[in-house]
């Protein structure tokens, strides 16, 4: 008798869990933001990037910490010092069943940067590079001087179908009709604002999606977001507010998941102007910028106590920041630590560069774009006034602040002359941050786009430069390495912390935490 | 009444394009919407590249010519968010909007007026303190903590109706709405019910003064002694009476419901064009602001002339050839 219940037990048990791979289970998730289209090429932006990977493959994909892995491509390696050979999978099926080829990844990579009305578009990684078939399952990407970010960049770009989707606009893709990739969902449903509806692919050649219906559900207030999770409206939500995480912890049927973010909170200087809008003496008159003095840089960044910060502004979700990426990612420095508070040496510092008394300056951030970043700005405007530097703290919606951040001055230059940013790095490694943010502002190169701060080395522009023409890994890793640590030294920016992100699901479920903020239904997984 | 309407139309006319001044340059001067758009990863060539195809580039009145050029063949401009024409965005989350602004009008009219009634027909009655009580509480509490309040009670705490989102829809005159469905009725009575709270209290009152200087007419004094019944007088002589201040306010409020509804939506995930609004708003997505802005102009004057149609047939004293002379 015994041994029968045992055996039913079994089988009932296995029963559950052959039931619980076949039949059918609906995911609904609650998202922070919406994507703006269902065509892959039409926004370079997180959300729509991130909807478009569950639809479409890419050549590579970047796993959950933005390591290259094949994807439609089974492998690709330089073959010559401008040619790199991509070798595709064969026996894929996109989802209206024909097969995928080398003239998908022409015509994808054709379409990409040209479709019309995009307000921002792929073209940023396709630039300076060629493709040619060489048969139905390899294709060459040939560039005019040698690229090692190749990969990183092709990871990037979704495959769409030559036959349904390459002659097609945008409007086609958010219809549906022309949304057909290789992916492990299929479209569904679109209705803007409202919700994405996407299904199983049944033939999907990797390994198949536990959920075999997912409901995106774009809601973008915070508690809202967190109300319809406890309500059980959604299985799920991403962007969990910092203000909200101990209530969902201290809850029994809610389970958070945390991972550190590719993105850098940091403050840039002024480091080009003798005469800085924002910076004043003590009396209110005009001083020669002390921003230039690599002291005063020091001066301040010493003066920063990124762990309060870390706990009491970001309630403890944040890591301090001592370089460009957190660790792990390729390019980081081994060497380097967060600068450690230290007013004292801060005031010393001051006091040798010859501001023993201080000076005024204010401190510009979006108080709209960052995790609680108006609040960061009043942390640091109270830090630096404790060593003497009299900050006042001015923040502004985004939709104002990085125009004038960027080309706000009467003469196109930016505006402010001390502020609080952030960067993602997209591409997962440090030449992302190293060639925007640290490289010498040069248009004719493409250089410096968000160096608002100016700052210039012609040493680390050297390295920085040799680094991304550097195809061998390991030297490239360390140029990167080195070009960071040179920045730093030089206090060309001052990182504070890097964002940590929290999602929120259901009991028995968990997300597994990306580091570029996606929100994947292939990232959640039962328990 | 031709004339009057013709007239009507032609000082509407004027409104629209003064408002399409205002409303162009005032929202064109604000911010830099290529740093909104472009992926950080773009250089400086691609940021360029950018700001032409936004149009961004040409001085601000030749962005206003072609602006005005588009509108007299019916295109105020495509969004910078979506590429597709900002006026078929809007006309798209609009039956989300109406239907959500109709049924805060139902619930307004429904429960403000019968409260009101009663609280003006039995004013020391201890249920009328409260109803005033309540009304007070409809006045000033900010819409989106009572938003968020209803979603946990009602959502979170008892779990009787959804949070978010809007429920299934259905056809009725081959237009989708939610109150064709129970699914539908159920998302959007929170949000309706958020929505007419201010609507209720402002419903309560005005009838509840209305009824209570009524009863105290001379023609309601006379009903009385010629032994007309309790009920045709409240329901007829005082009713159509006070009904007037009543259908001028619930009219324009009607526009607000519309206009304002954008926090609402923001709350409960209501797909409707207020929420495309503030999205628009906060992302500079400028083409969709200003056509917005202009729609809602048409709508407060098409509002303000049904109104003044309806006055002329609640009391035939008011003759519209006399107004706006």
């Amino acid at each position: 008798m015994i041994k029968l219940t045992a055996a039913a037990a079994a089988t009932v048990s296995a029963l559950a869990l052959f039931t619980g791979a076949a039949f059918a289970e609906k995911l609904t998730i609650g998202l922070a933001s919406e994507p703006t289209s269902m065509d892959p090429h039409f926004h370079n932006l997180g959300p729509n990037n991130a909807m478009s990977v569950h639809l479409f493959d890419r050549l590579i994909a970047q796993d959950e910490k933005q390591r290259l892995s094949p994807g439609l491509a089974v492998s690709w390696k330089p073959i010559d010092d401008l040619t790199w050979e991509f070798k595709l999978r064969e026996g894929v099926k996109f989802h209206d069943g024909s097969d995928f080829n080398a003239d998908d990844v022409i015509c994808t990579m054709e379409r990409a940067p040209e479709v019309p009305n995009s307000p921002s578009g792929y073209g940023t990684y396709l630039k300076g590079k060629t493709f040619k078939k060489i048969d139905d399952y390899t294709v060459h990407a040939i560039t005019e001087a040698p690229y090692p970010l190749m990969a990183n960049d092709i990871s990037t770009i979704p495959v769409i179908s030559d036959s349904a989707g390459c002659g097609a606009a945008t409007e086609d893709f958010n219809a549906g009709t022309a949304a057909v990739g290789t992916g492990p969902f299929k479209f569904s449903n679109y209705k803007p604002g409202e919700s994405i509806t996407l299904v199983r692919n049944e033939d999907y050649w990797g390994d198949a999606p536990v959920w075999s219906e997912v409901e995106f559900r774009p809601i973008k207030s915070g508690p809202s977001r967190v109300a319809a999770l406890l309500a059980g409206d959604v299985d799920m939500i991403a962007g969990v507010p910092t203000t909200d995480i101990k209530t969902l912890e201290s809850k029994d049927d809610i389970q958070l998941s945390q991972g550190v973010s590719n993105r850098v909170i940091y403050l840039h200087m002024d480091q080009f102007r003798e005469d800085s809008p924002f910076v004043k003496n003590n009396d209110g008159g005009a001083i020669k910028n002390p921003l230039m003095d690599q002291r005063v840089r020091l001066a301040i960044s010493k003066a920063i106590n990124r762990d309060a910060i870390v706990e009491r502004v970001m309630e403890g979700v944040a890591l301090p920041a001592g370089q460009l990426l957190p660790e792990g990612f390729f390019g980081v420095s081994d060497k380097l630590q967060p600068v450690a508070y230290d007013p004292e040496g801060a005031k010393a510092l001051l006091a040798e560069a010859g501001y023993g008394d201080g000076f005024q300056m204010t401190i510009h951030g979006p108080n709209d774009r960052y995790i609680n970043d108006a609040k960061i700005a009043e942390a640091i405007g109270q830090m630096l006034t404790r060593i003497g530097i009299k900050t006042a703290v001015e923040t502004m919606p985004r939709s104002v602040y990085f125009g004038r951040a960027s080309r706000g001055s009467p003469d196109g230059l930016p505006e402010f002359s001390f502020i609080l940013v952030g960067w993602g790095a997209g591409s997962g490694e440090a030449s992302s941050p190293l060639k925007s943010l640290i490289h010498t502002y040069d248009k004719d190169k493409g250089f410096g786009s968000s160096n608002r701060g100016r700052h210039s080395n012609a040493e680390i522009d050297a390295l920085i430069e040799e680094a991304l023409s550097t195809v061998d890994d390991e030297k490239r890793q360390d140029l990167l390495a080195k070009s960071t640590e040179m920045a730093i030294e030089d206090v060309a920016i001052i990182p504070t912390h890097f964002q940590v992100n929290t999602w929120a699901a259901k009991k028995g479920l968990k997300y597994i935490p990306r580091t570029d903020e996606y929100t994947l239904a292939t990232g959640v997984v039962k328990e | 009444m031709t004339v009057f309407v013709i007239r009507r139309l032609m000082q509407a006319f004027f409104v629209v394009f003064l408002m399409s001044v205002i409303v162009f340059f005032g929202v064109n001067i604000v911010g830099d919407p290529v740093y909104m758009f472009v992926s950080p990863d773009a250089d400086q060539a691609d940021i360029e590249a950018a700001i032409r195809r936004l149009g961004l580039d040409r001085p601000i009145w030749e962005q206003y010519f072609l602006f005005l050029k588009g509108a007299a063949q019916g295109n105020l401009g495509d969004s910078f968010v979506f590429g597709e024409p900002a006026l078929k965005l809007i006309l798209h989350h609009m039956p989300a909007t109406l239907e959500l602004a109709f049924s805060a009008l139902f619930l307004s009219i429904v429960l403000g007026i019968p409260l009101g009634l009663f609280s003006g027909l039995y004013p020391d009655n201890p249920v009328s303190k409260g109803i005033m009580a309540g009304s007070i509480l409809g006045f000033s509490l900010p819409t989106f903590w009572v938003g968020l309040m209803l979603i946990l009670l009602f959502a979170v705490e008892l779990g009787w109706l959804p949070s978010t989102g809007r429920g299934d829809t259905a056809s009725i005159f081959g237009i989708q709405t939610s109150l064709a469905t129970w699914d539908g009725i159920r998302h959007i009575f929170l949000p309706a019910l958020n929505l007419s709270l201010l609507k209720i209290s402002l419903a309560i009152r005005l009838t509840r003064a209305g009824v209570r200087e009524a009863m105290g007419q001379d023609y309601v004094k006379y009903a009385r002694a010629k032994g007309v019944s309790t009920s045709r007088i409240i329901f007829v002589h005082v009713m159509k009476n006070i009904m007037i201040p009543v259908v001028t306010v619930m009219g324009l409020e009607f526009g607000s419901l519309i206009g304002f509804s954008v926090v609402t939506e923001t709350i409960f995930a209501w797909p409707g064009m207020g929420k495309l609004l503030i999205d628009a708003i906060l992302q500079l997505d400028r083409p969709v602001v200003v056509a917005y802005l202009m729609i809602m102009v048409l709508f407060f004057v098409l509002i303000n002339l049904v109104v003044d149609i309806l006055y002329s047939i609640l009391d035939p004293r008011v003759r519209l050839q006399d107004q706006g002379a």
